[in-house]
């Protein structure tokens, strides 16, 4: 619908100089509206709305944001699961929206993708041999000592070799994750798309997940996009991180910069509601509590996207600072002001617990 | 295989290894779930002595069942004809059994036809939907719509009566309601994850289908095509009723049971013997079916 607002021709990252593995710039996904006898479309969905970020060789980019932000959209989008409005991925060189299909299949032996449900993403029907093998039997390799590479992954991911004959409903929920794990893994790619891999799983099991994760990054050298609403979670594992808001990276920076000097009213509200283990802490710790619900991302508000659930948008009028420009104008990623890039007409860094 | 894996020296390789159940063939699994569905099992001896008996009666049948006795006419069943005779005193078992073999034929080629095109037909459409989808079930509501004698009726005109033809026909008139099963099914399990999954592993359309979505879809396909056995023997007795079906001297069982339909009051056996035949065929084929159905879930506990 708009023109994606914000479009940094280089996001100054902190990651290595190189070229990125991944570069996504002013990525756009709409899902049209349709309504009547006729189904015409009567409007669209913007889920995600002018995203632009960069992810090096190695790295690990967390995205989080609540529940409809749009992030798991955009980690489909990255794989062309679905088409996404406008934009451009480029992985490594290669126009992912534009490939033609062999380039496609080519590009898809290097970015994998491990879902959020271990139960629905795994066929029923088929034996983990089955699975974890498919993709070598797609690509080329399964006669080649393909045999041996599903014995090896299920190595890797912690599962036995006897493992291989059973169907996954025979799984726990963590088991069943390390066999998608594997799967993602089969075709050795350079990227991985882990779309909220912990969340449906038991927190017991939510550890053991993540610390996997982190040694196959250790010894692959993969890069990994780490979608999740689980702030602690993110943090563990990232290097950097993105919070997302209505379709839109609100703020994005390295780990400790995000979670130590939050500066988008969003983020720090984020972070305010995340428990602390000490319970005098959290007892003396300030909350900060959003009033309302996102708004309808059919309709999305002028200027900046958070303005109507504003904290401090609100201190500041009290204040008397006019704040017209929140309303008008699209606040940028701007690194400017703070040190790390934030999307917001009056960001400043408020130090957390 | 698992004797290798010591070899390989990695991780979980290096533990004891606990006694291990030998490896599960996915068709030694399917095999023993079959084999726990008792009626299952026992219709499926049933079909098969069916088949054999019927498809093998020139090497035990005694009598010829073409060979007429009009003065002994129709007589109750006894020591010499099992079954009886009809009214051209013909031996009754004789003519049960030679009947089978064109009604069981019919009824597997027509069940097995009209199930792979329905569930092809029934998969792309769902699998593709949009204008594809439109199409296919468009064409299905015509065949569906189409009046089914009439179209017979044409078709033996033109190419004549025989068993080919009448297959065709019956399959051509049986595929629709498996078409719509499985594309309400398809549209179902294409949204589950695994099918995305297997996109992002670059797996084709075609193998999208085969090896995801249709093995997913197993569980109705089977249980119509069952059905579809049924309903291709009782068909084919409607037709054959109507002089569309099996042309004589060939005859099948639906053709005997209205042949015997005037006699009723008088000679019951003449309706009995084909019409147990029919029960007995449809009954045990469905308890295979359903069998089937439960041996294809790897989930079925039994």
């Amino acid at each position: 619908m708009t023109a994606p607002s914000s479009e940094p021709s280089a996001p100054p990252s902190s990651g290595p100089s190189a070229e990125p593995l991944l570069a996504v710039r002013g990525l756009v996904k709409e899902f049209p509206i349709r309504a009547g006898l006729f189904r015409r479309t009567v409007g669209a969905v913007q889920a995600v709305s002018g995203v632009s970020f960069d992810l090096h060789r190695g790295e690990t980019l967390g995205l989080v944001g609540e529940s409809g932000c749009g992030k798991s959209t955009t980690g489909r989008a990255v794989m062309r699961l679905i088409p996404a409005t406008a934009g451009s991925v480029v992985f490594d060189g290669v126009d992912v929206q534009r490939a033609g299909s062999s380039a496609l299949r080519a590009l898809r032996r290097r970015m994998q993708i491990v879902f959020q449900d271990p139960y629905a993403s795994l066929n029923p029907r088929m034996t983990v041999q089955a699975i974890v093998s498919e993709p070598l039997r797609i690509h080329g390799g399964w006669s080649d000592g393909g045999a041996e590479r599903v014995r090896d992954l299920l190595d890797l991911v912690g599962l036995r070799p006897e493992h291989a004959n059973r169907f996954p409903h025979e799984f726990s929920g963590g088991q069943r994750q390390r066999i998608g794990i594997a799967r993602a893994l089969a075709l050795d790619p350079d990227l991985l798309v882990l779309d909220e891999p912990v969340s449906a799983l038991d927190v017991s099991i939510q550890a053991g997940v993540v610390n996997l994760l982190e040694d196959i990054q250790d010894e692959l050298g993969l890069a990994y996009l780490f979608i999740a609403h689980d702030l602690s979670v993110v943090r563990h594992i990232s290097d950097r991180v993105g919070v997302m808001y209505l379709g839109k990276i609100v703020e994005l920076g390295t780990a400790d910069e995000l979670y130590d000097q939050p500066a988008h009213p969003y983020t720090q509200a984020l972070l305010s509601a995340v428990p602390l283990p000490d319970p005098r802490k959290q007892r003396e710790r300030q909350r900060i509590v959003l009033e309302g619900d996102p708004p309808n991302p059919a309709h999305p508000p002028s200027g900046c996207r958070f303005r109507t659930r504003c904290w401090r948008k609100l201190e500041l009028e009290a204040d008397g600072v006019d704040t017209s420009a929140c309303s008008e104008i699209d606040p940028l990623l701007s690194a400017d002001e703070v040190g790390h890039e934030v999307a917001c007409h009056f960001p400043k860094v408020r130090v957390m617990v | 295989m698992t004797a290798v894996a010591a070899g390989s020296g990695t991780g979980a390789a290096d533990l004891p290894a606990p006694p291990e159940a030998p490896p599960r063939s996915q068709w030694q699994l399917f095999r023993r779930r079959f084999l726990h569905h008792k009626l299952a099992v026992f219709g499926l001896i049933v079909i098969v002595i069916l088949y054999v008996l019927v498809f093998g009666a020139s090497f035990w049948v005694p009598n010829d069942p073409l060979e007429q006795d009009v003065l002994l006419g129709t007589q109750p069943p006894s020591g010499e004809h099992w079954f009886g005779t009809d009214q051209l005193g013909r031996d009754y078992f004789a003519r049960v059994i030679y009947a089978g073999q064109i009604s069981l034929k019919i009824g597997l080629a027509v069940a097995i036809i009209s199930t792979v095109v329905g569930a092809l037909a029934g998969a792309i459409a769902g699998f593709f939907g949009g204008l594809v989808d439109q199409i296919l079930m468009r064409v299905t509501d015509l065949f569906l719509i189409v009046p089914a004698i009439a179209i017979l009726a044409i078709a033996l005109k033109k190419f004549g009566g025989t068993d080919i033809v009448i297959i065709l026909v019956l399959a051509g008139l049986g595929w629709m309601s498996i078409a719509r099963v499985v594309r309400g099914q398809v549209l179902s399990v294409k949204e589950k994850e695994f099918v995305e999954a297997a996109r992002a592993i670059g797996a084709s359309n075609g193998r999208i289908i085969f090896r995801h979505i249709l093995p997913n879809c197993i569980g109705p396909i089977v249980v119509n095509a069952t059905l579809a056995i049924a309903i291709a023997i009782v068909t084919e007795s409607t037709l054959s009723f109507l002089g569309f079906g099996v042309q004589k001297p060939d005859t099948s069982w639906g053709n005997m049971l209205y042949d015997a339909k005037g006699n009723v009051r008088f000679d019951e056996h003449l309706l009995y013997f084909p019409g147990l035949f029919i029960l007995i065929t449809v009954l045990c084929v469905n308890f295979v079916g359903d069998g089937l159905r439960d041996a294809f879930d790897p989930q079925s506990r039994r």
